[in-house]
């Protein structure tokens, strides 16, 4: 293809709804099905006619009026009539709600924000100041799990004694984590497995991380392919 | 404390957060939150009609230094960063997540009748969302709320200074 176009206008399906309201002056509560499922399969069409990855929510809304549309074809019984529900009252509601928030996003958005009209002190990332002169990545569960590999091939095998299980909390040791990082703001994976070097000790330290990482309440950076992990604190704590 | 409006705004220059009256006090102590209060006031009639560079803004419930709208591009071209920059999408989900909170991402999906997932992740390693917990029904969905750095950037002193859905809903039926 000589060149691609990017059409990045609508928002998702309901907005390009309110857009096609807008263009044709149409009362919100009282809209012309036909005609606006028409011009929506138009769009849908040029969409795709232009190679646009054409996400599943188009569909859905597509599916929906056409739904609409067909029940409104369809003759009511009289005796059900009054107790019908407009066909299109579900997605008006949906609509006007969607069309609302547009409105308090704009609203949001118009005054002068931090960081972009006016500027503070506190403007450097202090996720990233952890030191070194060297540019951290964010790194991935993968990357996670290659360290987690390295440090079960050292560990050696758990002496054989008797071991209390309830020593091995899941939500103890996460907790544990979010203590240490409350206290220091950073820690390496080394740091974390501290003492406890047994296989259960490692594991889980490891599955505490993954669970943290996946709240999005620490995250793992590491400077470079082999260097050391380093944990901070994703959100911090509310004053 | 005869040199109490030196002392407020040394604090409020040194510090990276809005300062509340209360914050300060527990540094001054023996003077009332009132008369500090007052004092802040004063200070930040002082630098608004000096025109300078920098103003005190009220944010968060605190007050804070902060630069002047005018300056700006200057300021972003000795940081060498790009300004805060928020995608429609991720500034419908915020209003989404600010007037609904705590919201759960399906909650914000039916609303937008998008997928959420990445305008919430840009929000949260923006710092504008949190995670505020877990709703307790099936699957524990994760909750989520604005932080308190969405009202220090959106100066907003707390959340009800947000106009309500039903005010801008009428502005819209006009």
């Amino acid at each position: 293809m000589a060149y691609q176009i990017k059409l990045d206008v609508f928002e998702g399906p309901l907005d390009l709804l309110l857009y096609l309201i807008r263009k044709h002056e149409i009362d919100i509560y009282d809209i012309p099905i036909s005609l606006i499922t028409s011009q929506y399969m138009a769009y849908i069409e040029e969409m795709k006619s232009l190679n646009l990855d054409l996400a599943g929510e188009y569909l859905l809304i597509a599916a929906t009026l056409l739904h609409i549309k067909s029940r409104m074809l369809i003759p009511a019984h009289e005796e059900e009539e009054a107790e019908e529900e407009d066909p299109r009252a579900e997605l008006v509601k949906q609509l006007v709600e969607y069309r609302t928030f547009k409105e308090a996003a704009l609203n949001l958005g118009a005054v002068k924000l931090l960081g972009r009209d006016v500027f503070a002190r506190n403007m450097v990332d202090e996720a990233c100041s952890g030191g070194s002169d060297r540019p951290i990545r964010e790194i991935g569960i993968f990357d996670l799990v290659e360290a987690f590999r390295n440090v079960l091939a050292f560990a050696g095998e758990d002496i054989e004694m008797e071991v209390d299980l309830e020593k091995f909390s899941l939500s103890q040791r996460i907790n544990e984590i979010m203590e240490e990082l409350n206290q220091r703001k950073a820690v390496t994976f080394e740091e974390l497995l501290g003492t406890k070097r047994n296989r259960k000790g490692i594991i889980y330290t490891f599955l505490a991380l993954l669970e943290l990482m996946k709240l999005r309440m620490a995250r793992a950076f590491q400077a470079d392919s082999y260097g050391p992990i380093r944990i901070f604190l994703a959100v911090e704590e509310e004053k | 404390m005869e040199n109490l409006k030196q002392v407020l705004e040394a604090l409020l220059f040194v510090s990276e957060i809005p300062l509340s009256a209360k914050k300060l006090k527990e540094v001054v102590e023996d003077v009332e939150e009132t008369c500090i209060e007052k004092m802040l006031e004063e200070l930040m009639s002082e630098y608004e009609n000096r025109c300078g560079g920098i103003i005190i803004q009220k944010a968060a419930g605190g007050y804070q230094f902060r630069t002047s709208e005018r300056v700006s591009p200057w300021i972003l071209k000795f940081k060498q960063g790009k300004p805060l920059a928020l995608s429609p999408a991720a500034m419908e989900t915020l209003a989404v997540v600010a007037y609904r909170q705590p919201v759960m991402k399906s909650e914000v999906e039916k609303v937008r009748g998008v997928d959420a997932s990445a305008a919430l992740k840009g929000l949260l390693e923006k710092k504008l969302i949190r995670i505020v917990g877990r709703k307790d029904v099936p699957g524990r969905p994760i909750m989520y709320g604005t932080t308190r750095r969405f009202l220090e950037v959106f100066t907003l002193n707390d959340l009800s200074e947000l106009p309500t859905l039903q005010e801008i809903r009428e502005l819209d039926e006009e």
